[in-house]
Parts: C-alpha cells; structure tokens; sequence
C-alpha cells in the first residue's frame, strides 16, 4: 500500500529545497546541454547538409533532449543522493520517521524525473528558433523524458551507492556515462559505428530515448516505439530495483 | 495485569564485523519514564538506539516499541517516536520552519494541523521569532534547539535523545535541559543516552549504565549511590607509592583510582581504627561518577 504521508513528505522537502536552488539546479542542467546543442547544430551543422533526411540541427537538437534528461537525471541521482547520505546525514534524519528506503528513493527518483522532463524540453525549444518545425508530436517529450529521466535518476542512485568516495564519479562519469551519451546516436547516426557498438546501443536507455523522441518530433514508427517505451520501462524497474537494494543495505545496519 | 513498557529490549546483540557493539541487551522503559542510559563512547548507546528506530537490525534477541515489534512494524513505531540525533542534519539552506514543516508532512499529523505544530515546535525551541531565518544562519546552541523541536513536531508518545548535549556550552546546555524538563513533566516516555553524569542525574528518573555493550547497573539515581557507593567518598592525593598504600590499608572497601588520587567509597563506613592508619584525606559527597568506574572500571567525562 502506497503511503502518502511518507512520499508527500519526501516530495514536500524536493519541492522547498528546488524553491530555494532552482537557479543553479535550472542553469547547470539546461545550459550545458543547450551550448553541445549550438556548437554542433550551428557549427557542425554548416558543414553538414542532412543526416537520415534530417537537417543537421533536427538531427542534433532532437538528440539534445536526450543529454539534457541525461545529465539532469543521473548526476542529480548521484551526486545528490551521495552528498545527503554521506555528508549531510539527510537519509539518518528521514529514516527515524515513518518512511522507509524504498519510499525515500522512489519519492526523489520521482522528483528527478519530473525536472528531466522540463529541462529536456530546452534544447527542444532552442531548436525551433533555429528552424525546428513545431509538431503535436512534441507535447509527448517531457513524458519521455520523465520515463527517461526516472530510469537515470535510480540508475544514479544505485551508483552512488557502489562508489568508495565521492572521487569514485571521475571514473563513472568518464568510463559509464560519457560513452553512454555518445553512443545513443545524440550526436551522429548509430549506423556511421561499427557492428559490436550498435549491438551495445540496442542496451542503452538513452539510445531508445533519442528514438522515441525523434520520432515523436518526426512521426511515431508504431511498434518500434512500443519497443523503445519497453525497455525504458524495464530499465526504470531494474535500476530502482537496484537501487532500493543498493541504499538499504548502506543505510540500514 | 502487566503494562505493555515503552521500551522492551530482549537479548539483543549487535554485531559488526568481530566487534559485538551490543552484547545480549535487557531492557524495559515503562511509559512516562525518562531513563538516562549512561556510558562512555563505543559503549553500544547510539547502536541501541539505531536498532530501536528499525535503522540497525539486532543480530539476536527481540525489540519492542510501544507493542509494536522492531523491525518488523518500525514504521509504526517510528510514527509514534520522535528521535534526536547526535549529529545535525537540519537542511542548512531552509529556514527553521520549512525544516519543522518537512518533518510534519512526514508524521502523521493532518495537512490542517500542520501549521499550529510547526508554531508549536518553534515556541519550544524559543524560535518563533526567528522562523524565518536559514538554518545556516543560526548558532549552535539554536540549531540544537531546532533539532530537538523537529523531533517533537508530532508530539511524540517516545522520545529518543541520543547525546542532546554533547559539545555545547553550559548556558545552551541548561537550556535543553529545561526542554527535556517539560517532556518529563508532560510524561512523554524519554530514552536519553548521554556520557555526562551530571546530565543524567539532573533528567533521568533512572539510569542504566552501559558498558561493552550490556547493561551493568540499572536504578534510580539515589538507588545506584545507596546500593553501590554510599554517600560519601573519602579522597586522598598523592605519587603513585602513597596511593597504592592508601588503597592497600582500605582492602576490602571499594576504592576508585583517578589519575593522581584514589578514593575510598562508602566512607561513612570505614572504620575507625582504618580512618586512623590511612590519615589525612578530604571528604566529599559520593557521586554516579563513582558508581560508573567502580563497576567499568572506565572513566566518563
């Protein structure tokens, strides 16, 4: 049975911590994202003339949206959840109240996907003033991106819970999410990498998020779609799975 | 009939690793009690506590809190605690009141009454005028205040204190207290671990000395003194060959050595001819101090 005092209370506390920081937390997450999306649309951009039948900048700034739900998602399920459990005792505090691990994590993978639903809509927007047709399509992207950004963010919990120290994310971020962002064909068509890397791409969420938010934009492609809805729904379910594990067993002695 | 106690603790162990933090723990806090568990640092009191708010989990034995079985029902349980950590971990970047807030919608207490119990927590903290203020703008003293508060924004039938005073200064210090006065008196149900004796005996209705893990000595305080060290020690300094000849005319009486003296408890009972043959020495009232390192062996602060 769902508690709502205990997710209610968790959302509450996401709701006045973001009212206080949500210029910086906006800021990081939308502006990195955006500038990749304006030195590759408009500067790779003049040199390319079309990818697939899209105009580079279509290409490109429906495969930002992906980057944006990416890195507002997993870094926030790292970085934050690492900070509150080691530094700042947050997770000691709320555990002496009527919520558990399972609701804790739930309640801020919930939050992350919501603000990756928003900010993955900034590149979108900064693509249509440089020439991105609108479409009804686009009202389906912040869902795909909460989807999306809900997998990432327990994904991004569950590794803040494997890592020794905070340093660990050096290796994380280079190792895990850098190829992660470039092999989901944000950047450049999946078709221009050898064989083995396309298999691999088969397993990357976000390569299924960029899919689906292309064809959001462009027109659905029917059961691939249902496909890509798929296995985001099966990524959400094994990374908070892991992620509830992970954390109970750093949390509770 | 019996009365289901606050607290039950039935041969519990904790152990980490090779280290067993709490070593077949009995204990019992019946309703409106405050029990001071009095012992030094490592002596299993925050483990104790962990384990009665379902956030460690007993190796052995049976955990009880008001009827509901820990871990199993610690949801429950904790909906009816309130808990003060040792270490703050107020949100730093909120102001007071959205700190009691966020512990408010966490408790059961209707989205209505919110309101009234963050007033409520802030007028008991003395906070009200500074409701507004970030955490991080506070002084320790306040923050401490404020931790407590939190704790107490649901009215909670238990209340657990685990070191509420440790570092702060003697004028903050004497405010909590004044604090943990007001919930005895209210008979709210208070488990206090705490490694200043003097704490203990100014709170606690009773007192339970922990040491490696067990409890060693559980009574009221005047109870410890009469049944352990009677009312008066008799203190003696000096080098080490004068102590040792202190402590070896009082064979048989209990004596305690600290640092450069040694003192004989029970002093009231010495006799005569032993007073004469050990000499000058300074009298003074016994205190749970001398309880503790007569039965551990160890010293507290």
């Amino acid at each position: 049975m769902i508690d709502v005092h205990a997710y209610a209370g968790i959302l509450t506390r996401e709701a006045i911590m973001f009212r206080r920081l949500w210029v910086s937390t906006t800021f990081a997450s939308i502006v990195e994202p955006t500038i990749y999306l304006l030195a590759f649309g408009l500067g790779l951009g003049a040199l390319i003339s079309n990818i697939n039948g899209y105009s580079y900048i279509e290409f490109v700034g429906t495969g930002s949206v992906a980057t944006a739900v990416l890195f507002s998602s997993v870094f926030t399920g790292m970085f934050t959840t690492y900070v509150r459990r080691v530094y700042q005792k947050t997770y000691d505090g709320l555990l002496s109240t009527p919520v558990d691990v399972s609701e804790i994590m739930t309640a801020e993978g919930l939050w992350i996907a919501a603000k990756a639903g928003v900010y993955g809509c900034a590149p979108l927007l900064v693509a249509m003033c440089f020439g991105l047709p609108p479409s009804w399509g686009m009202l389906a992207v912040p869902f795909i991106g909460f989807l999306t950004g809900l997998g990432f963010g327990f994904f991004g919990q569950w590794l803040s819970g494997l890592v020794p120290s905070i340093d660990s994310f050096n290796y994380v971020t280079s190792a895990l999410i850098t190829p992660l962002f470039l092999v989901a064909g944000t950047f450049f068509p999946l078709t221009q990498l050898p064989q083995w890397a396309q298999t691999i791409a088969q397993i990357n969420p976000l390569y299924h998020c960029v899919e689906l938010v292309r064809h959001a934009v462009f027109g659905w492609e029917g059961w691939a779609d249902v496909w890509n809805v798929a296995v985001l729904i099966m990524f959400v379910i094994i990374a908070r799975y892991l992620s509830i594990r992970r954390l109970r067993k750093r949390l509770i002695g | 009939m019996t009365e289901t106690p606050a607290l039950r603790l039935q041969g519990v162990v904790k152990r980490f690793g090779a280290l067993t933090a709490v070593d077949h723990l009995d204990l019992e806090v019946p309703e409106g009690v405050c029990l001071g568990l009095l012992g030094p640092n490592g002596a299993g009191k925050s483990t104790t506590m962990k384990m009665l708010t379902g956030q460690a989990i007993a190796d052995e034995g049976t955990i009880e809190v008001l009827g509901f079985p820990v871990p199993a029902k610690s949801k429950q349980a904790r909906g009816l605690m309130g808990v003060v950590p040792q270490a703050d971990n107020l949100d730093e970047e909120l102001t007071c009141a959205e700190n009691l807030l966020i512990w408010a919608t966490l408790q059961p207490i209707a989205r209505k009454q919110r309101p009234q119990a963050v007033a409520d927590a802030l007028a008991l903290a003395a906070l009200t005028d500074r409701a507004h203020s970030k955490v991080g703008t506070l002084s320790g003293g306040m923050k401490r205040r404020l931790l407590i508060a939190r704790g107490l924004v649901h009215n909670p039938r238990v209340v657990l204190l685990d070191e509420p005073t440790v570092g702060l200064d003697p004028q903050v210090r004497a405010d909590i207290w004044v604090i943990i006065d007001r919930l005895r008196n209210e008979g709210v149900t208070v488990l206090m671990s705490t490694h200043y004796i003097e704490e203990a005996e100014r709170l606690a209705d009773d007192i339970a000395i922990m040491s490696h893990g067990r409890i060693i000595a559980r009574g009221a305080p005047q109870q410890l003194l009469d049944t352990h060290v009677g009312t008066h020690a008799l203190e003696f300094y000096g080098p080490p060959e004068r102590l040792t000849e202190v402590e070896a005319i009082a064979e048989g009486m209990p004596t305690r050595r600290t640092g450069p003296s040694v003192s004989i408890l029970r002093a009231e009972s010495i006799p005569e001819a032993m007073h004469e043959r050990l000499g000058a020495g300074t009298k003074r009232v016994a205190n749970l101090e001398d309880v503790f390192v007569l039965l551990t062996g160890e010293v507290l602060e």
